[in-house]
């Protein structure tokens, strides 16, 4: 353990990290933002989700530094009285949720095809890749509309509400997989030509193992590096989604529900309703991006 | 070269710009609001909005003038020849907008559509027991009893062209559940005798209408020759779209914007009662409700837990939170505009969330249940704010409320009778368009009955035998004190029983530009003849 502690502060990419102040910022800013959300239940002073903890005559406070603020309510409250800080906590945690996950699920059908396509070539590749091509012709948010739709139309009504983060997660996932599949692809192509892979083809290991155990680990590279700033991606689609009101439910909201609901407000004056979680989200996604950005200069050896 | 192709650009551009502004001088009125019309059909929806627009198209044998005056439409006179009879003479040299004469076939053909299956005005239908054709321009209508409102309910039948509808397959009203599919070709097509003839229309984008030049009515308040409907679901769009001068009318405004309009140049809010009231209402009928975690009963049919409802919910801060003073808490069914109305009986009920507690305990769900609820997100004044807050105090007093906000297309194609009261428990707002509380009464509180054609936005199903006798003595009493007595009964039993739980009459809520004059009636229906741009 201390050993690979060495090992990593001795490494050029602790070195490139450290030597950027942007790169320590937004690091710590994302670990903030990570770390207050997962922990809203014990950081947030409300609960937003739980209808009996708030009150409606507490609606529409101002921030704490405005005149008729009060320290009840940092933020402020919105329309229905939430506080808007435990919401943007609480509304976060949606939004990451749905982040990550949908990656993660982009990630293992873009993998797959990828490597599928990459490593068998001829007409699977063919087929597969047009799939891809003809899906990237589209805007990602057009096809998380559409399959957000078909699940609407096909799941029963009273289930819409506990299904819907997972309908999204599957509606950004299904957005999101071609780029890793185009990228995998390319570098399992030039991988499968090498050596060890002819190796293991030799000794007569199964395709699979082949994919998953050879090639696989020395493709990953990227696909960090694309995941990292897809993640910002999904939070920004969640976002436009529950904005465009075919998120999660209104009663739960996340960061996009936010921004819709105070969206009400802006020409009456309550503009906390809608900047505070509109500010959380840019500072988010901004911080992730630089991450991802780094991450991928620090891997690229050609860019040292 | 380049320099060139720019300067023609240009030039060219300049010119169509010029042919573009051309037609723009005639006078076109733009304005938007928050949901579309959901047909063209003016038989296959009884809401408010779309009977709206469809008067500028389609006109009836009495309309309503800005006041809410009964004045001739499409009938020049008409007199009661004995109390269940009357006899309307029609106007003579009405022409519809493809040119076929109007004559008393036409108003006999309407009345057995709009009694057709998929019709919505099936009520309005069964108000009336015949209609003889005495020659082409003078028609005896019967009503089954004396009726002292069946003129008020005649300002929305609109009369629509028989030759046309057999020509084109729409002698049936199609509910708008079948717009758009295989919906007849009036849902898509109009033609009627108004003042404005449809022009295009794409659902949910935008309907142009321009002047009927040969409408029978010369001497029409309005000036416009052209009028551009835009939708616009979000208010603060909306609101926006006035303020930039893009628009000349929206409504409604949020009524936290009044400030906010009035304060900006050139814009300015239009404010006023409406005659609406907005309540809830919960399925008595069933034995199980639909979507709810109570099984193998009903707790709706519990009065018990109908009165926990009512003292749980505070309208006061309802009235103060979201509707930012704007609006009067209710205790009855019916608005204050209403013939019939009584101040004695408008009493909310209390707000008293231990009270609450203490019934639902009694009734034996202590630990309370999960109901889904129904509200749409488009149709009234802050409907889904209105929900959430709902959603919220039933939460303090145990009852988990699943809240399903869909815009008003969705919604009411699921919770009409059309979608078979597919509900549990639901937000609806109601004006009654005679401005009489009979038409309440025989909508929405009288025992749901498909062959009297009674009862139909009878949602929840509340039903109770002795208003249902009252209600026939209120139809056809004509002594005013009778009558209220009969009116106050009903208040009571259905205060009692907590037949429904209203909350409040919502604001009228306009935004206009200055010049630009509209007359805003009670009904919150914007008739494009009194508008008048500068």
């Amino acid at each position: 353990m201390r050993d690979f502690a060495r090992r990593f502060f001795a490494s050029d990419i602790w070195w490139s990290y450290k030597s950027s102040p942007l790169v320590v910022v937004a690091s710590i800013i994302t670990a903030i933002i990570i770390f207050s959300s997962v922990f809203a239940t014990y950081v947030a002073p409300y609960n937003p989700f739980d209808l009996t903890q708030f009150d409606l005559m507490d609606s529409l406070k101002p921030p704490v530094w405005m005149a008729d603020g009060t320290s009840k309510f940092l933020l402020g409250t919105d329309d229905q009285g939430r506080d808007v800080l435990s919401t943007i906590l609480y509304g976060s945690r949606v939004s990451l949720l749905v982040g990550f996950f949908s990656v993660i699920f982009a990630m293992i059908i873009g993998i797959v095809v990828g490597l599928v396509a990459g490593y068998s070539g001829g007409w699977v590749d063919a087929v597969l890749m047009r799939v891809a091509d003809v899906q990237l012709s589209f805007p990602a948010i057009l096809i998380a509309l559409l399959v957000d739709g078909v699940a609407r139309g096909l799941l029963p009504k009273n289930s819409h509400d506990e299904l819907a983060v997972y309908v999204l997660i599957v509606a950004i996932a299904l957005s999101f997989w071609v780029q890793y599949a185009r990228t995998v692809r390319s570098s399992t192509m030039v991988e499968r030509t090498k050596e060890y892979v002819q190796a293991a083809q030799v000794i007569g290991l199964p395709q699979p193992l082949i994919l998953f155990r050879h090639i696989l680990p020395n493709v990953m590279g990227p696909v960090l590096v694309i995941a990292t700033i897809q993640l910002a991606l999904a939070v920004i689609t969640e976002a436009t989604l529950s904005f465009l009101g075919v998120g999660v439910p209104p009663t739960s909201p996340s960061l996009g529900t936010l921004i819709r609901v105070g969206n009400d407000y802006l020409f009456s004056g309550e503009w906390w309703i809608t900047v505070f979680p509109g500010v959380a989200l840019v500072i988010l996604v901004l911080a992730v991006n630089i991450l991802g950005d780094w991450l991928r200069d620090a891997l690229n050896p050609k860019l040292r | 070269m380049k320099l060139k192709s720019l300067v023609i650009a240009g030039v060219s551009a300049l010119a169509l710009s010029a042919v573009v502004a051309a037609p723009a001088s005639a006078k076109t009125f733009k304005f938007a609001f928050q949901g579309d019309a959901q047909s063209l059909d003016p038989h296959s929806l009884n809401e408010t909005f779309t009977l709206g627009m469809l008067g500028n198209v389609y006109e009836p044998l009495i309309a309503y003038d800005k006041n809410m005056k009964k004045v001739p439409g499409l009938a020049t006179k008409w007199e009661a020849v004995s109390p269940t009879k009357w006899k309307f003479s029609l106007r003579k040299g009405v022409k519809f907008h493809n040119g076929n004469p109007f004559t008393a076939d036409d108003v006999i053909f309407t009345w057995e559509r709009m009694g057709s299956e998929g019709s919505d005005q099936k009520a309005r239908a069964g108000l009336i027991k015949s209609i003889t054709k005495v020659d082409d321009f003078t028609i005896i209508v019967e009503t089954p009893v004396p009726n002292p409102t069946v003129l008020n309910e005649m300002t929305v039948m609109y009369v629509m062209d028989k030759e046309w509808a057999m020509k084109n397959g729409a002698m049936k009203s199609s509910s708008p559940k079948d717009a758009g599919r295989d919906g007849s070709y009036a849902t898509t097509n109009a033609n009627g005798t108004g003042p404005f003839m449809v022009q295009s229309r794409q659902p949910d984008v935008k309907t142009v209408m321009v002047r009927y030049k040969d409408h029978w009515n010369k001497n029409l308040e309005t000036n416009i020759d052209r009028v551009e409907f835009t939708p616009i679901k979000q208010a603060a769009t909306r609101v926006a779209a006035l303020l930039s001068g893009q628009i000349d009318l929206v409504y409604p405004v949020p009524v936290q914007d009044w400030n906010r309009l009035n304060s900006a140049p050139g814009v300015k809010a239009l404010a006023g009662p409406e005659a609406r009231t907005i309540f809830l209402g919960m399925d008595q009928m069933r034995d199980e409700l639909l979507h709810s975690s109570v099984k193998g009963k009903n707790p709706f049919k519990d009065v018990r837990v109908r009165k926990a409802f009512a003292h749980a919910i505070d309208l006061n801060a309802i009235k103060k939170a979201i509707m930012r003073g704007a609006a009067t808490p209710a205790g009855m069914m019916w608005a204050p505009q209403i013939q019939g109305f009584n101040a004695k009986t408008n009493t909310p009920y209390k707000y008293d969330p231990a009270m609450s507690k203490k019934l639902l305990a009694e009734a034996g769900y202590g630990d309370g249940f999960t109901v889904t609820m129904d509200c749409p997100n488009n149709r009234y004044v802050n409907d889904e704010k209105i929900c959430q807050a709902v959603a919220s105090m039933m939460a303090k007093v145990g009852v988990k409320i699943d809240l399903l906000a869909q815009p008003k297309s969705k919604y009411f194609a699921k919770v009409l009778a059309q979608g078979g009261y597919d509900t549990s428990f639901y937000l609806l707002g109601w004006t009654p368009g005679s401005m009489d509380v009979y038409n309440v009464l025989n909508s929405l509180i009288v025992c749901q009955n498909k062959e009297k054609k009674a009862g139909a936005y009878n949602l929840g199903g509340y039903c109770n035998k002795r208003i249902d006798e009252l209600t026939v003595i209120i139809a056809s009493e004509t002594d005013v004190a009778v009558r209220q007595k009969a009116i106050d009964e009903v208040a009571k039993i259905l205060q009692d029983e907590v037949g429904y739980l209203p909350l409040h009459q919502q604001p009228l809520s306009w935004g206009v530009r200055d010049g630009v004059k509209a007359a805003q009636r009670a009904d919150n229906v914007l008739d494009y003849r009194f508008v008048v741009m500068p």
